[in-house]
Protein backbone atom coordinates (compact mmCIF):
# COMPACT_ATOMS: atom_id res chain seq x y z
CA UNK A 1 0.00 0.00 0.00
CA UNK A 2 1.33 3.57 -0.98
CA UNK A 3 -0.02 6.45 0.70
CA UNK A 4 -0.10 9.87 -0.88
CA UNK A 5 1.52 12.83 1.17
CA UNK A 6 -2.08 14.46 1.61
CA UNK A 7 -3.76 10.88 3.57
CA UNK A 8 0.06 10.77 5.59
CA UNK A 9 -0.49 14.75 6.88
CA UNK A 10 -3.92 13.85 7.81
CA UNK A 11 -2.93 10.84 9.54
CA UNK A 12 -0.08 12.60 10.94
CA UNK A 13 -2.11 15.54 12.21
CA UNK A 14 -4.46 12.97 13.50
CA UNK A 15 -2.32 11.25 15.49
CA UNK A 16 -0.80 14.54 16.75
CA UNK A 17 -4.45 15.49 18.16
CA UNK A 18 -5.13 12.68 20.11
CA UNK A 19 -1.62 12.46 21.61
CA UNK A 20 -1.98 15.59 22.75
CA UNK A 21 -5.65 15.56 23.58
CA UNK A 22 -5.69 12.04 24.54
CA UNK A 23 -3.73 12.28 27.94
CA UNK A 24 -5.65 15.45 29.05
CA UNK A 25 -8.66 13.26 28.31
CA UNK A 26 -7.85 10.59 30.09
CA UNK A 27 -6.35 12.28 33.18
CA UNK A 28 -9.73 14.05 33.40
CA UNK A 29 -11.73 10.82 33.69
CA UNK A 30 -9.29 9.29 36.09
CA UNK A 31 -10.61 9.70 40.07
CA UNK A 32 -8.69 12.82 40.98
CA UNK A 33 -7.13 12.89 44.25
CA UNK A 34 -8.30 14.62 47.77
CA UNK A 35 -7.79 18.14 48.12
CA UNK A 36 -8.13 19.57 51.42
CA UNK A 37 -9.75 22.31 49.92
CA UNK A 38 -12.86 19.63 49.09
CA UNK A 39 -13.39 19.37 52.61
CA UNK A 40 -16.36 21.40 54.06
CA UNK A 41 -14.26 24.55 55.96
CA UNK A 42 -15.84 26.86 58.23
CA UNK A 43 -15.53 30.42 58.13
CA UNK A 44 -12.16 32.62 58.89
CA UNK A 45 -11.72 32.77 62.49
CA UNK A 46 -9.86 35.97 64.17
CA UNK A 47 -6.24 35.60 63.88
CA UNK A 48 -4.20 38.01 63.77
CA UNK A 49 -2.53 39.63 60.63
CA UNK A 50 -0.27 41.64 59.44
CA UNK A 51 2.06 42.55 55.96
CA UNK A 52 5.26 42.08 57.95
CA UNK A 53 5.66 41.42 61.55
CA UNK A 54 8.26 42.68 63.41
CA UNK A 55 9.13 43.46 67.19
CA UNK A 56 10.57 46.06 69.43
CA UNK A 57 13.43 45.04 72.11
CA UNK A 58 13.00 47.90 74.69
CA UNK A 59 16.48 46.84 76.99
CA UNK A 60 15.09 49.93 79.59
CA UNK A 61 12.25 47.78 80.33
CA UNK A 62 14.40 44.28 81.21
CA UNK A 63 15.20 45.60 85.18
CA UNK A 64 16.79 42.34 86.06
CA UNK A 65 17.85 38.53 84.80
CA UNK A 66 14.46 37.20 86.62
CA UNK A 67 12.71 39.33 83.53
CA UNK A 68 14.70 37.86 80.98
CA UNK A 69 14.25 34.36 82.09
CA UNK A 70 10.59 34.98 82.49
CA UNK A 71 10.32 35.64 79.00
CA UNK A 72 12.63 33.09 77.84
CA UNK A 73 10.92 30.22 80.16
CA UNK A 74 7.57 31.43 78.54
CA UNK A 75 8.67 30.81 75.02
CA UNK A 76 10.69 27.52 75.72
CA UNK A 77 7.53 25.89 77.87
CA UNK A 78 5.04 26.15 74.92
CA UNK A 79 7.58 25.32 71.88
CA UNK A 80 8.82 22.20 73.95
CA UNK A 81 12.32 23.60 73.44
CA UNK A 82 14.84 21.00 75.46
CA UNK A 83 17.76 21.87 77.76
CA UNK A 84 20.97 20.33 77.12
CA UNK A 85 23.37 20.99 79.65
CA UNK A 86 26.52 20.66 76.95
CA UNK A 87 26.65 24.44 75.12
CA UNK A 88 27.97 22.56 72.31
CA UNK A 89 23.62 20.77 71.79
CA UNK A 90 22.07 23.63 72.89
CA UNK A 91 18.70 24.64 71.68
CA UNK A 92 17.62 27.82 71.97
CA UNK A 93 14.41 30.14 70.15
CA UNK A 94 15.48 33.06 72.08
CA UNK A 95 18.34 33.68 74.30
CA UNK A 96 20.82 36.44 75.68
CA UNK A 97 24.66 37.47 75.24
CA UNK A 98 26.44 40.27 75.76
CA UNK A 99 26.46 44.04 73.57
CA UNK A 100 29.47 43.48 71.90
CA UNK A 101 27.89 40.10 71.20
CA UNK A 102 25.11 41.08 70.17
CA UNK A 103 26.06 44.35 68.47
CA UNK A 104 29.69 43.36 67.04
CA UNK A 105 31.39 46.67 65.90
CA UNK A 106 29.12 48.85 67.97
CA UNK A 107 31.35 48.44 71.24
CA UNK A 108 34.06 51.45 71.71
CA UNK A 109 36.27 52.31 74.06
CA UNK A 110 34.69 54.32 77.07
CA UNK A 111 31.12 52.65 77.38
CA UNK A 112 28.09 53.70 79.73
CA UNK A 113 28.71 51.79 82.62
CA UNK A 114 27.02 48.47 83.02
CA UNK A 115 26.39 47.94 79.21
CA UNK A 116 28.86 45.53 78.47
CA UNK A 117 27.50 43.12 81.11
CA UNK A 118 23.59 43.42 80.40
CA UNK A 119 22.10 40.64 78.64
CA UNK A 120 20.55 41.69 75.99
CA UNK A 121 17.68 39.53 74.75
CA UNK A 122 17.98 38.54 71.26
CA UNK A 123 15.61 35.78 68.92
CA UNK A 124 14.93 35.05 65.18
CA UNK A 125 15.31 38.32 63.53
CA UNK A 126 12.85 37.38 60.82
CA UNK A 127 14.83 39.01 58.12
CA UNK A 128 13.32 41.06 55.03
CA UNK A 129 16.08 39.19 52.82
CA UNK A 130 16.96 35.91 55.03
CA UNK A 131 19.69 34.27 54.44
CA UNK A 132 18.73 30.77 55.90
CA UNK A 133 15.60 30.94 53.35
CA UNK A 134 17.96 31.52 50.12
CA UNK A 135 20.45 29.01 50.49
CA UNK A 136 18.00 25.78 52.17
CA UNK A 137 17.87 23.00 49.72
CA UNK A 138 14.45 21.68 50.39
CA UNK A 139 12.49 24.82 50.96
CA UNK A 140 12.01 23.26 54.89
CA UNK A 141 12.58 27.03 55.34
CA UNK A 142 10.56 29.60 53.82
CA UNK A 143 9.39 32.95 53.66
CA UNK A 144 5.61 33.93 55.00
CA UNK A 145 3.68 36.50 53.48
CA UNK A 146 3.38 38.25 56.45
CA UNK A 147 7.05 38.46 56.81
CA UNK A 148 7.75 35.36 58.97
CA UNK A 149 10.82 33.08 58.43
CA UNK A 150 8.63 29.83 58.95
CA UNK A 151 10.23 26.31 59.42
CA UNK A 152 8.09 23.32 57.67
CA UNK A 153 10.05 20.27 59.90
CA UNK A 154 8.64 17.63 57.98
CA UNK A 155 10.82 19.02 55.17
CA UNK A 156 14.23 19.92 56.76
CA UNK A 157 17.10 17.40 56.02
CA UNK A 158 19.22 18.96 59.13
CA UNK A 159 21.87 19.77 56.38
CA UNK A 160 22.54 23.08 58.37
CA UNK A 161 23.24 25.62 55.31
CA UNK A 162 20.75 27.66 57.55
CA UNK A 163 23.10 27.76 60.27
CA UNK A 164 26.18 28.54 58.16
CA UNK A 165 24.30 31.51 56.08
CA UNK A 166 22.34 32.97 59.71
CA UNK A 167 24.64 35.88 60.82
CA UNK A 168 22.81 36.15 63.98
CA UNK A 169 23.21 32.25 65.72
CA UNK A 170 19.19 32.01 65.52
CA UNK A 171 19.18 28.35 64.53
CA UNK A 172 19.77 25.33 66.48
CA UNK A 173 20.66 21.78 65.56
CA UNK A 174 19.22 18.87 67.06
CA UNK A 175 22.09 16.79 68.10
CA UNK A 176 20.38 15.03 69.90
CA UNK A 177 16.48 13.61 70.37
CA UNK A 178 15.24 16.06 72.51
CA UNK A 179 12.75 13.34 73.82
CA UNK A 180 15.39 11.68 75.38
CA UNK A 181 16.73 12.28 78.64
CA UNK A 182 19.97 13.34 80.63
CA UNK A 183 22.57 11.33 82.51
CA UNK A 184 20.59 12.11 85.77
CA UNK A 185 17.04 10.91 83.91
CA UNK A 186 15.83 14.25 83.40
CA UNK A 187 13.88 14.85 80.71
CA UNK A 188 15.31 17.08 78.20
CA UNK A 189 12.15 19.24 77.89
CA UNK A 190 11.32 19.77 81.46
CA UNK A 191 7.83 21.02 80.63
CA UNK A 192 5.56 19.53 77.91
CA UNK A 193 3.07 21.29 75.80
CA UNK A 194 0.85 18.69 74.64
CA UNK A 195 -0.83 21.11 72.08
CA UNK A 196 2.56 21.54 70.50
CA UNK A 197 5.06 19.10 68.87
CA UNK A 198 8.60 18.19 69.68
CA UNK A 199 11.16 18.52 67.08
CA UNK A 200 13.41 15.18 66.37
CA UNK A 201 16.99 14.45 66.32
CA UNK A 202 18.09 15.79 63.32
CA UNK A 203 16.24 19.02 62.29
CA UNK A 204 17.17 22.68 63.06
CA UNK A 205 14.75 24.88 64.56
CA UNK A 206 13.65 28.21 65.71
CA UNK A 207 11.94 30.89 66.57
CA UNK A 208 8.79 31.67 64.16
CA UNK A 209 7.23 34.74 65.74
CA UNK A 210 4.28 31.93 67.29
CA UNK A 211 2.40 31.89 64.05
CA UNK A 212 0.18 28.92 65.94
CA UNK A 213 -0.45 31.86 68.84
CA UNK A 214 -0.93 34.51 66.13
CA UNK A 215 -3.27 32.25 64.57
CA UNK A 216 -5.53 32.42 67.60
CA UNK A 217 -5.57 35.72 67.87
CA UNK A 218 -2.77 35.59 70.52
CA UNK A 219 0.93 37.59 70.35
CA UNK A 220 3.46 35.93 70.71
CA UNK A 221 4.49 34.15 74.03
CA UNK A 222 7.75 36.20 74.86
CA UNK A 223 5.91 39.66 74.25
CA UNK A 224 2.96 38.87 75.84
CA UNK A 225 5.08 37.81 79.36
CA UNK A 226 7.65 40.60 78.75
CA UNK A 227 5.33 43.76 80.61
CA UNK A 228 5.63 45.90 77.33
CA UNK A 229 9.70 45.20 77.00
CA UNK A 230 8.91 43.13 73.86
CA UNK A 231 6.31 44.81 71.39
CA UNK A 232 5.35 43.09 68.55
CA UNK A 233 3.52 44.56 65.52
CA UNK A 234 3.48 45.40 61.68
CA UNK A 235 6.08 47.01 60.71
CA UNK A 236 4.11 48.01 57.27
CA UNK A 237 1.76 49.88 59.26
CA UNK A 238 2.17 53.37 60.23
CA UNK A 239 -0.47 53.44 63.22
CA UNK A 240 0.66 50.93 64.85
CA UNK A 241 2.56 50.91 67.98
CA UNK A 242 5.42 49.34 67.22
CA UNK A 243 6.05 52.32 64.72
CA UNK A 244 5.15 54.76 67.01
CA UNK A 245 8.12 53.27 69.37
CA UNK A 246 10.28 53.50 65.99
CA UNK A 247 9.34 57.44 65.59
CA UNK A 248 9.75 58.45 68.95
CA UNK A 249 12.97 56.19 70.00
CA UNK A 250 16.42 55.72 68.58
CA UNK A 251 16.68 52.11 67.57
CA UNK A 252 19.03 50.14 66.45
CA UNK A 253 19.39 46.76 64.89
CA UNK A 254 22.19 43.49 64.76
CA UNK A 255 24.50 43.56 61.95
CA UNK A 256 22.16 46.19 59.68
CA UNK A 257 25.32 45.91 57.57
CA UNK A 258 24.92 42.48 56.19
CA UNK A 259 21.50 43.93 54.75
CA UNK A 260 19.29 40.94 55.36
CA UNK A 261 17.12 43.71 56.88
CA UNK A 262 16.20 42.09 60.74
CA UNK A 263 12.89 43.00 61.57
CA UNK A 264 13.81 43.28 64.97
CA UNK A 265 14.50 46.49 66.81
CA UNK A 266 16.58 47.37 69.86
CA UNK A 267 15.92 50.36 72.26
CA UNK A 268 18.99 50.66 74.53
CA UNK A 269 19.37 52.33 77.38
CA UNK A 270 16.69 54.38 79.46
CA UNK A 271 15.49 56.93 77.13
CA UNK A 272 12.15 56.84 77.89
CA UNK A 273 12.55 60.98 78.14
CA UNK A 274 13.11 61.53 74.35
CA UNK B 1 28.22 -30.65 29.46
CA UNK B 2 29.53 -32.41 32.24
CA UNK B 3 28.27 -31.49 36.15
CA UNK B 4 31.55 -32.24 38.09
CA UNK B 5 30.11 -33.01 41.58
CA UNK B 6 26.66 -32.84 40.40
CA UNK B 7 25.25 -34.68 43.73
CA UNK B 8 26.70 -32.16 46.02
CA UNK B 9 25.58 -29.41 44.05
CA UNK B 10 22.21 -30.37 43.77
CA UNK B 11 21.44 -31.46 47.09
CA UNK B 12 23.07 -28.02 48.13
CA UNK B 13 21.02 -26.04 45.91
CA UNK B 14 17.65 -27.97 47.55
CA UNK B 15 18.65 -27.53 51.03
CA UNK B 16 19.20 -23.61 50.25
CA UNK B 17 15.49 -23.41 48.45
CA UNK B 18 13.98 -25.14 51.08
CA UNK B 19 16.12 -22.49 53.47
CA UNK B 20 14.98 -19.51 51.58
CA UNK B 21 11.14 -20.75 51.16
CA UNK B 22 10.82 -21.54 54.43
CA UNK B 23 8.84 -17.57 55.03
CA UNK B 24 6.58 -19.11 52.45
CA UNK B 25 5.99 -22.69 54.28
CA UNK B 26 5.75 -21.10 57.81
CA UNK B 27 2.84 -19.60 56.55
CA UNK B 28 1.41 -21.50 54.15
CA UNK B 29 -2.54 -22.12 54.81
CA UNK B 30 -2.75 -19.38 57.84
CA UNK B 31 -4.43 -16.31 56.96
CA UNK B 32 -3.48 -13.56 59.28
CA UNK B 33 -6.73 -11.82 60.22
CA UNK B 34 -7.16 -8.42 58.92
CA UNK B 35 -6.56 -5.44 61.25
CA UNK B 36 -9.95 -3.75 63.05
CA UNK B 37 -8.93 -0.69 64.56
CA UNK B 38 -11.22 0.20 67.29
CA UNK B 39 -12.94 3.21 67.41
CA UNK B 40 -14.75 3.25 70.48
CA UNK B 41 -12.70 6.35 72.29
CA UNK B 42 -15.09 8.19 75.04
CA UNK B 43 -14.85 11.31 72.47
CA UNK B 44 -16.28 9.21 69.72
CA UNK B 45 -18.62 7.92 71.76
CA UNK B 46 -19.98 11.07 72.87
CA UNK B 47 -20.44 12.25 69.20
CA UNK B 48 -23.82 12.40 68.52
CA UNK B 49 -22.66 12.38 64.81
CA UNK B 50 -20.21 10.11 64.27
CA UNK B 51 -18.47 10.85 61.30
CA UNK B 52 -15.06 11.15 60.01
CA UNK B 53 -14.27 14.63 57.61
CA UNK B 54 -14.40 12.19 55.43
CA UNK B 55 -15.98 8.66 54.32
CA UNK B 56 -14.70 5.57 56.01
CA UNK B 57 -13.62 4.03 52.61
CA UNK B 58 -12.03 7.18 51.70
CA UNK B 59 -10.24 8.12 54.83
CA UNK B 60 -8.44 4.28 55.17
CA UNK B 61 -6.81 4.70 51.54
CA UNK B 62 -6.50 8.84 51.94
CA UNK B 63 -5.48 9.58 55.43
CA UNK B 64 -1.81 9.64 54.99
CA UNK B 65 -2.72 12.35 51.56
CA UNK B 66 -4.83 14.69 53.61
CA UNK B 67 -2.92 15.04 56.33
CA UNK B 68 -0.34 15.93 53.88
CA UNK B 69 -2.58 18.55 52.46
CA UNK B 70 -3.35 19.82 55.84
CA UNK B 71 0.31 19.85 56.73
CA UNK B 72 0.94 22.07 53.70
CA UNK B 73 -1.91 24.17 53.99
CA UNK B 74 -1.06 25.18 57.74
CA UNK B 75 2.59 25.68 57.87
CA UNK B 76 3.08 26.55 54.51
CA UNK B 77 -0.23 28.94 53.71
CA UNK B 78 -1.33 29.65 57.05
CA UNK B 79 -4.61 28.54 56.27
CA UNK B 80 -5.65 26.89 59.59
CA UNK B 81 -9.53 27.30 59.13
CA UNK B 82 -11.14 24.52 60.95
CA UNK B 83 -13.37 21.49 58.78
CA UNK B 84 -17.06 21.27 60.67
CA UNK B 85 -18.46 18.11 60.83
CA UNK B 86 -22.01 17.51 62.37
CA UNK B 87 -21.81 20.77 63.71
CA UNK B 88 -18.26 20.70 65.01
CA UNK B 89 -15.12 22.02 64.11
CA UNK B 90 -12.00 20.12 63.54
CA UNK B 91 -8.61 21.57 63.65
CA UNK B 92 -6.52 20.76 60.46
CA UNK B 93 -4.32 19.07 62.97
CA UNK B 94 -2.89 15.79 63.75
CA UNK B 95 -2.23 16.32 66.91
CA UNK B 96 -4.75 18.60 67.91
CA UNK B 97 -7.14 17.28 65.25
CA UNK B 98 -7.55 13.59 64.05
CA UNK B 99 -5.90 12.58 67.98
CA UNK B 100 -8.41 14.67 69.90
CA UNK B 101 -11.48 11.92 68.90
CA UNK B 102 -8.98 8.71 67.90
CA UNK B 103 -7.00 9.05 70.86
CA UNK B 104 -6.51 5.37 70.85
CA UNK B 105 -3.15 5.22 68.63
CA UNK B 106 -2.14 2.14 69.87
CA UNK B 107 -5.35 0.45 68.69
CA UNK B 108 -6.21 2.64 66.06
CA UNK B 109 -3.07 4.12 64.01
CA UNK B 110 -0.39 1.23 64.97
CA UNK B 111 -3.13 -1.53 64.11
CA UNK B 112 -3.06 -1.30 60.47
CA UNK B 113 0.50 0.41 59.87
CA UNK B 114 2.19 -2.27 61.79
CA UNK B 115 -0.02 -4.79 59.78
CA UNK B 116 1.10 -3.30 56.61
CA UNK B 117 4.78 -2.87 57.98
CA UNK B 118 4.73 0.80 57.26
CA UNK B 119 6.29 2.99 60.34
CA UNK B 120 5.17 6.63 59.54
CA UNK B 121 7.27 8.92 61.19
CA UNK B 122 4.52 11.50 62.98
CA UNK B 123 5.06 10.19 66.29
CA UNK B 124 8.80 11.48 66.58
CA UNK B 125 7.68 14.92 67.23
CA UNK B 126 3.82 14.68 67.31
CA UNK B 127 2.13 13.58 71.05
CA UNK B 128 -0.31 11.15 71.62
CA UNK B 129 -2.36 11.13 74.10
CA UNK B 130 -1.37 9.66 77.60
CA UNK B 131 1.27 7.24 75.44
CA UNK B 132 5.27 7.62 76.17
CA UNK B 133 5.08 11.73 77.02
CA UNK B 134 8.56 11.61 77.72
Amino acid sequence: MSIDRRVFLKIAGLTTALGLGGSTLINGLKKRGLEASELPIAGKQGGLTAKRWGMVVDMSKFRNEHDIQRVIDACHNIHNVPFFKNPKHEVKWIWTDTFNHTFPGMESEFMQDGLEEMPFLMLCNHCLHPACVRVCPTQATFKRKDGIVMMDMHRCIGCRFCMAACPFGARSFNWRDPRGKDEDGRPFIRKLNPEYPTRMKGVVEKCTFCTERLAKGLQPACAEESNGGLVFGDLEDPGSELREILRTHYTVRRKQELGTQPSVYYVIGGNDNV
Amino acid sequence: MKLYDGGKIIFGLIIFLGLITIPFYFNAGKAVAPPKPKLDTPVIQALAVKECVKPKEIMRAEHMRILDDWRNSVVREDDRQKIVIGGKEYAKSLQNGCLKCHSNRKDFCDKCHTYMAVKPYCWDCHFTPKENRS
